[in-house]
């Protein structure tokens, strides 16, 4: 175990070098720079740009910059923003990341769960109209135009019902006399219910080892009792007002996103399940009479949770990429938005720090990925 | 001059070419094909949509040569001098309305529908030449070939794709072609090439390879004549998957107005956005057709690859 480890993180610092290296020249080799925009006036005079130029070290030739990049990069510093200068970048990724993560991180919670209970049950009643209409609509739902999507979200649930706010990350008039900025409550905020859903966990799993007739009633409790916590901790809380106020901005990007991933496990966990029940081992568990129910949430479904786990470890690079859409649609400044605005101004150091981060991400789900498939599926080793 | 007496002649096969042999084998597993994807509603509806949207780009030509007048119907330059102000709502002359411009809505989005198609094909059809190429010459040389190949498809299957395309996108000048090829090359050598290759392992190990390097065939005969044209189903499955998600990208793209495309789906629903009329649900022709259009052309390619799935993987079948 430990030696497999170590080859995998070795093998992960090489493939950032060369991911590093590989998006480093494919944006450097596009034509223009951000000297050439900043100099876009014509009254500009042109020794100026090359002045400009050789202040932000965009003189030099590519090779050595990036060699220098990549030593700073090693040594915490992932250079200063051109567009916000000179705004470090790291700060720039530190302000942006949580809000992104958190967005992403519960709709995909809450999708995969609701996915992988529903894609189970319908594999396990194939045919009939329920099959087609779940797959056109799961398959409609899964290759939707997501901007259109979330437009209608906003149309429906802030246009017409005026439930939440039509996008954005808070109202600035709630915050006019609010002694703390944003992200300390809204790392507060993240914090305290990642608490509240721990505690929530290990009353499920412990309240499995009760006996089945005070399973459903345990079961509530793990999840009231945390969650009237949360509620209690924010109502006494002094700044609970600006706590509503994010929360209420949250709630319709996370229901779009939530909808959109359901989607796709549900798929994904039917075809896994399909798959599954032609095995030898369902064959051998329903000769020896098991119920329907045990043979398809304990053994069936345990291995049919192998690429569903996939993706929902592998959503958590993706949330760049989806970020990028919902976030412009929300007008929700996360990092999606950030390295959308930076790109389009060839910001090059928050581009690629925003890029390398993803990267990073990347490689670590990956290696929870492969350490994962080693607990679902038994027959899996690692040597 | 009678037939020739020899012994061997008289038992004689039937003489039949051999093209025509291979095409009547073709032929018929094409039909048993068929007839596995015939059963399953979901493929065909999938066909059918497809089938509708090749109709419908097909009619823009003939509309344009017989009914529409070039100049008010024409979907990049036209003008409908006649209406005071655009956008204006659906009637019998515009049967979608007009977009800010005065612009054919209808004629737009039919004319993008060739686009549409031709960017899905080209960027498939890219993807698994690649895919096959990358996937069967891996598998076949194994070792050093096999791990450089392979480290390379990790590499390009981690790299994000669509904050990748934006970057591409905003330094550069992308249109139609550069953008399918972009994508083609991302998908064929990312994770297609990785399904094609565990593919392709197990028909290395088929006897007739071994048969065939026995009678002497080099590599390039044993990949390209024997491993191809046994990987070529599963490729067939990845092209279908490879449409719908270049048709997406492309319509993403041209949303953030980052591609030089002249006309197509996401670029109506841009210039919608630039003119602020997105978010005006009055104007509801400016945005839905094109999204509609994308979402159900989207959806299509990905039922028939689902269906496609349940034929060429033996697991999902129903029987």
């Amino acid at each position: 175990m430990w030696r497999f480890l170590g080859q995998r993180f070795l093998q992960m610092v090489i493939t950032l070098f060369l991911f590093q290296a590989a998006t480093y020249f494919l944006i450097d080799a596009q034509p223009g720079d951000i000297a050439d925009l900043l100099t876009l006036d014509p009254n500009i005079p042109p020794n100026e740009r090359e002045r400009l130029r050789a202040e932000l070290g965009l003189d030099r030739p590519p090779v050595e910059r990036f060699f220098k990049y990549i030593g700073n990069f090693y040594r915490g510093d992932l250079g200063v923003s051109f567009q916000e200068y000179p705004k470090p970048v790291i700060d720039i990724i530190e302000e942006r990341l949580p809000r992104t993560l958190v967005l992403f991180l519960s709709a995909n919670l809450v999708s995969f769960w609701v996915g992988f209970v529903s894609g189970k049950i319908l594999a396990w009643r194939r045919g009939g109209w329920i099959e087609y209409t779940s797959t056109i609509a799961g398959v409609t739902l899964y290759t939707v135009f997501l901007p259109w999507f979330g437009l209608m979200m906003i149309w429906l649930f802030a246009v017409t019902l005026d439930l939440f706010p039509a996008g954005k990350f808070l109202s600035p008039i709630n915050w006019l006399t609010a002694p703390v900025n944003a992200n300390y409550i809204f790392i507060r905020m993240t914090i305290s219910a990642f608490i509240a859903l721990l505690i929530a966990f290990i009353g499920t799993l412990l309240s499995n080892r009760l006996e089945p007739r005070h399973r459903l009633g345990a079961r509530l409790v793990s999840f009231i009792v945390p969650l009237a916590g949360l509620v209690y901790y924010w109502q006494t809380s002094e700044f609970g007002a600006l706590a509503w106020d994010i929360t209420s901005h949250l709630i319709l990007p996370i229901l779009t996103l939530t909808l959109y991933a359901y989607a796709g496990t549900m798929l994904i966990t039917r075809t896994s399940m399909l798959e599954t029940l032609r095995e030898d081992f369902i064959f051998t568990a329903r000769a020896k009479g098991l119920p329907e129910k045990v043979v398809r949430d304990k053994h069936a479904a345990r291995t049919a949770l192998l690429p569903v786990w996939t993706g929902l470890i592998f959503s958590l690079p993706a949330a760049l990429g989806g970020g990028i859409i919902t976030e412009t649609i929300f007008s929700w400044p996360g990092i999606g938005l950030a390295y959308l605005q930076a790109a389009v101004v060839e910001d090059i150091p928050v581009v690629m720090g925003i890029l390398t981060i993803i990267g990073i991400l990347t490689l670590i789900s990956h290696l929870i990925a492969d350490i994962g498939y080693a607990f679902l599926d038994p027959r899996i080793r690692y040597h | 001059m009678t037939a020739t007496t020899t012994p061997d002649a008289t038992i004689s096969i039937p003489e039949v070419p051999l093209w025509r042999a291979r095409l009547l084998m073709a032929l018929s597993s094409l039909r048993s094909s068929w007839a596995m994807f015939a059963e399953n509603p979901i493929g065909l509806i999938g066909l059918g949509v497809i089938v509708f949207y090749g109709l419908f780009a097909a009619a823009h030509p003939i509309l344009m040569n017989t009914v529409w007048d070039p100049v008010v119907y024409d979907p990049v330059n036209g003008f409908d001098i006649e209406i005071a102000f655009h956008p204006s709502a659906p009637s019998m002359r515009h049967p979608l309305g007009t977009d800010v411009l005065g612009r054919d809505v209808l004629s737009q989005l039919m004319f993008s529908t060739r686009y549409e198609f031709a960017l899905g094909m080209l960027a498939a059809l890219a993807t698994s030449i690649v895919a096959t190429t990358i996937g069967a010459i891996s598998a076949y040389y194994g070792g050093v070939i096999d791990l450089l190949l392979m480290r390379l498809a990790d590499l390009v299957y981690m790299m994000p794709l669509l904050p990748i395309l934006i970057v591409l996108g905003a330094l550069m000048d992308i249109g139609m072609i550069e953008l399918a090829i972009v994508l083609g090359l991302l998908f064929g050598f990312g994770g297609t090439a990785i399904v094609v290759k565990s593919q392709a392992l197990s028909v290395k190990v088929k006897p007739f390879i071994e048969a065939a390097r026995i009678a002497g065939g080099s590599d390039f005969h044993i990949i390209f004549k024997h491993m191809v044209p046994n990987l070529l189903p599963i490729s067939l499955l990845y092209m279908m998957f490879t449409v719908n998600t270049a048709i997406a990208y492309e319509a993403i793209l041209s949303f953030f107005g980052l591609t030089t495309i002249e006309m197509s789906w996401g670029l109506m629903i841009n210039v919608t956005q630039v003119f602020g009329y997105l978010l005006r649900f009055d104007t509801w022709w400016l945005l839905f057709p094109a999204s509609i259009a994308i979402t159900t052309l989207c959806a299509a390619f990905y039922l028939v690859g689902r269906a496609l799935d349940e034929v060429v993987n033996p697991r999902l079948r129903r029987r």
